[in-house]
C-alpha cells in the first residue's frame, strides 16, 4: 500500500483543544490495531520491521530506532527498561509536548509496542515539569490500561521532572530515575547494556514511540513510502520566530525548508528570510541558500548542520542573529550542569560576550573569545557530554555566516536595535 | 506574618508510598519533594529534613536534587507564580518588551516575589509554547498563557494561581 502525501499519522487523530481520548474512544477509533499486529511477532520480527521502516530516532542525533534495539543483550529474567523521554527543553521545540497532551493512549500504545520488541518489563515515561496537561494525560492513561490490564505484564511509570534541560541526555535522565543529581555518565557501558540500576535501557523520544502504532498497523513499506526521502515516515516539524503562522506541521520526513514556511504563513516582519535553525536551539544556521534543502537527518548533516528535533526557528532580516544567539547562550549557559570547566565556565563568558556585542563595550577580543570557546566544543569537543557542541553550534555558523554583523556590533552595540 | 505555611502534607505516609511505588527511597526522593512543593508552594529546611527522615536518607541526599532542579522552590514564593519565557523564538516576538512592562506593572525585577507575597516572577527556559510566543507559564498547574504584549498582560494575572 502506497501512502499518500496527506498522511498524518502521527497527529491524525488528535482532537481540537488537545482533548485527550479516553481509553475506549482510543480503541474505537481503531486505536490498538498496531499493537496486537506487533503483538502477534516475535519480539526479534517486531525488531525487523522497525530496521525496514526505517525509522530515525526523533529525539536529536536519528540514530536509527531499529539499530539502537539490536544492541541489548537477550534477556536474562531479569528487569529491562524503555524509558520514554518527554523532557523536551530545547529552545524552539514545541512538538512532544502536543503528542503527550493530545495523543496519550498513542504514545503508550507506541510504548508497549517497543517494549515488547525490546522485551522489556517496566516502560518509564519521563516528563518535564512545565507541561503538566501531559503529565495528567499520560498519568490517566496509564491507569485506564492496567485497569483494563492491556500492559500485559510490563510495570508503568511516570516520573515528572522539575525543570534542568540536561535531564534528556539519556545517561543523565537515568541518574534522575535512580534518584540521583542528574548529570551525564560516562558512555561506553551505553544503556542497552548497563542503564537505569545497571540493567539493559532502551531511550527513546516521544515522537519516535509515537509513530510506532502506525508504523505497526500499516505495515514497514507503507512508512518507508511516508517519506520523500531515504528515512521512513512523516515528522511533525515546527516553525517558530519570524513567521506569521507559528505552529506544528505533519509532513512527510524530507519536506523543504519552502514548504514550511509557506505552511507558517510565510516570512514575517520584512517578509524576506535571513536565516533559520532547522532543529532547534542548538542547530547551525542555514541561510535562504538551503530554502529547497530535504529536511532530514542525512541531508541536514551533510549541509553543516543537524536536523535535531526539526523545530525551525526563523530569523527575518530585521532579527539579529546576535540577539538570537544571546538568548540561546544565556539559556545554555543557565543550564549546563557544571560538571566540565569548558562548557561551566566557557558558555557564561560567551554569553557575556553577546552582551557586550548586543548592548555596547564589545571591543575585538570579544569575538577572539567567542571564536575560541566555540573551538573549544570542536567535534565532540572537549566536553563531556553533547550538551556544548550543541550550545556551540549555533555560535560557531553564526560566526562564520554574519562576521559582518558581528564587526557592526562592534563599540556601539546592536545596530539593528539603535536604528529602531 | 510568617512565611511558612502550615504543613499540609503527610510527609511519613507519602514517603512509604512512594517509595514502596518507585521501588526505592532514593528513587522515589524527587516525588516527594514535589509533592511537598505542590502542598505547600515550597520545600522548607524543615520539610526536607522531615523527607530525608522518613525516607531513610540523608538530607545530602535530597539536597543534591532540591539544589539542582530550578523548578524545586527551596525559598517561599509567592502565592501567583510566573513563569516567563525568553527562550529565542520568544524573543523574536517580543518578550524583551513584555518583561519589561511586566517588571514595571509588578514593580519588580525577575526572580523576586512582591512583598506582599502576592507574586514571584522568573525568567524561564522554552515552555514549549513557541506557537504562542511570547509566552508564560502562570500558576501552580503552569498554565501555558499566550500570545502576550506588553499592553497585554492581564492573561497573567487571571485564572487560578
Ligand atoms: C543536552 C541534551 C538534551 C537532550 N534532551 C532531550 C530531550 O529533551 N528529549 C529527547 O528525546 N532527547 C533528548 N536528548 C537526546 C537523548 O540523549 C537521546 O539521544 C534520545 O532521547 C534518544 O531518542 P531517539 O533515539 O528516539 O531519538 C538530549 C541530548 C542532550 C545531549
Ligand atoms: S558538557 Fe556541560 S552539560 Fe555536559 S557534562 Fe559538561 S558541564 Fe555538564
Ligand atoms: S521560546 Fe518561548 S516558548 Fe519556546
Amino acid at each position: 500500500m502506497t501512502a499518500p502525501e496527506t498522511a498524518r499519522p502521527l497527529t491524525g487523530r488528535a482532537r481540537p483543544g488537545r482533548r485527550p481520548h479516553s481509553l475506549a474512544e482510543w480503541q474505537a477509533g481503531g486505536g490498538h490495531a498496531g499493537l496486537a499486529r506487533a503483538r502477534a511477532l516475535t519480539p526479534a520480527e517486531a525488531r525487523a520491521r522497525v530496521v525496514a521502516a526505517a525509522l530515525n530516532g526523533r529525539g536529536g542525533a536519528g540514530v536509527p530506532a531499529g539499530r539502537k534495539w539490536s544492541f541489548l543483550p537477550p534477556p536474562d529474567g531479569g528487569p529491562r527498561h524503555l524509558i520514554v523521554n518527554g523532557d523536551e527543553t530545547e529552545p524552539g521545540a514545541f512538538k512532544d509536548r502536543f503528542l503527550m497532551e493530545a495523543l496519550p493512549h498513542q504514545l503508550l500504545e507506541g510504548a508497549l509496542i517497543a517494549a515488547h520488541a525490546t522485551e522489556a518489563t517496566d516502560i518509564t515515561v519521563l516528563v518535564r515539569d512545565a507541561y503538566r496537561p501531559a503529565i495528567a494525560a499520560i498519568g490517566h492513561a496509564m491507569a485506564e490500561l492496567e485497569a483494563a490490564g492491556l500492559a500485559a505484564g510490563i510495570r508503568l511509570h511516570l516520573h515528572p521532572s522539575a525543570g534542568r534541560y540536561i535531564v534528556g541526555e539519556e545517561t543523565a535522565l537515568i541518574a534522575a530515575l535512580e534518584g540521583a543529581r542528574p548529570v551525564p555518565r560516562v558512555r561506553p557501558p551505553f544503556p542497552a547494556i548497563s542503564g537505569l540500576h545497571g540493567r539493559p535501557t532502551t531511550v527513546n523520544n516521544v515522537e519516535t514511540i509515537a509513530l510506532l502504532p502506525a508504523l505497526f498497523a500499516e505495515g514497514a513499506q507503507w512508512f518507508r513510502a511516508l517519506s520523500k526521502t531515504e528515512e521512513g515516515g512523516t515528522k511533525l516539524y515546527a516553525v517558530s520566530g519570524r513567521v506569521h503562522r507559528p505552529g506544528l506541521f505533519e509532513r512527510p520526513m524530507g519536506t523543504t525548508p519552502r514548504t514550511l514556511l509557506e505552511a507558517a504563513g510565510g516570512v514575517a516582519g520584512t517578509g524576506t528570510l535571513l536565516a533559520f535553525q532547522p532543529g532547534g536551539g542548538a542547530s547551525a544556521f542555514l541561510g535562504p541558500e538551503h530554502l529547497d534543502l530535504p529536511l532530514d537527518f542525512g541531508h541536514c548533516a551533510r549541509a553543516g548542520t543537524m536536523l535535531g528535533t526539526g523545530t525551525m526557528i526563523v530569523l527575518d532580516t530585521s532579527a539579529c542573529p546576535l540577539g538570537v544567539l544571546r538568548a540561546h547562550l544565556r539559556f545554555y549557559a543557565r543550564e549546563s550542569c557544571g560538571w566540565c570547566t569548558p562548557c561551566r565556565e566557557g558558555l557564561p563568558l560567551a554569553a557575556r560576550a553577546l552582551d557586550r556585542l548586543e548592548d555596547g563595550g564589545a571591543t575585538r577580543a570579544d569575538l577572539d573569545l567567542l571564536a575560541d570557546i566555540a573551538a573549544e566544543a570542536g567535534p565532540r569537543g572537549r566536553a563531556f557530554c553533547d550538551f556544548m557542541g550543541g550550545a556551540m553550534a549555533p555560535l560557531a555558523s553564526a560566526l562564520s555566516r554574519f562576521a559582518d554583523r558581528f564587526e557592526a556590533h562592534l563599540g556601539g552595540g546592536c545596530p539593528m536595535a539603535r536604528a529602531a | 506574618m510568617s512565611l511558612e505555611p502550615a504543613p499540609r502534607l503527610d510527609i511519613a505516609a507519602r514517603a512509604a508510598a512512594l517509595a514502596a511505588q518507585h521501588g526505592s527511597p532514593r528513587a522515589a526522593a524527587l516525588a516527594l519533594l514535589r509533592e511537598i512543593q505542590q502542598a505547600e508552594h515550597f520545600v522548607s529546611d524543615a520539610r526536607l529534613a522531615e523527607a530525608a527522615t522518613h525516607l531513610g536518607l540523608p538530607p545530602d541526599a535530597l539536597d543534591s536534587l532540591a539544589s539542582f532542579y530550578s523548578h524545586l522552590f527551596r525559598r517561599p514564593v509567592g502565592r501567583r507564580l510566573i513563569l516567563l519565557c525568553d527562550g529565542a523564538s520568544c524573543w523574536l516576538a517580543g518578550a524583551s518588551a513584555v518583561a519589561a512592562a511586566l517588571e514595571a506593572r509588578l514593580g519588580l525585577p525577575a526572580g523576586e516575589t512582591a512583598p506582599d507575597q502576592s507574586v514571584t516572577w522568573l525568567q524561564s527556559a522554552c515552555i514549549g509554547g513557541c506557537d504562542r510566543a511570547p509566552a508564560a507559564l502562570v500558576g501552580r498547574n503552569r498554565r501555558l498563557v499566550g500570545p502576550l504584549a506588553p499592553d497585554q498582560l492581564d492573561p497573567l494575572f487571571e485564572g487560578p494561581a
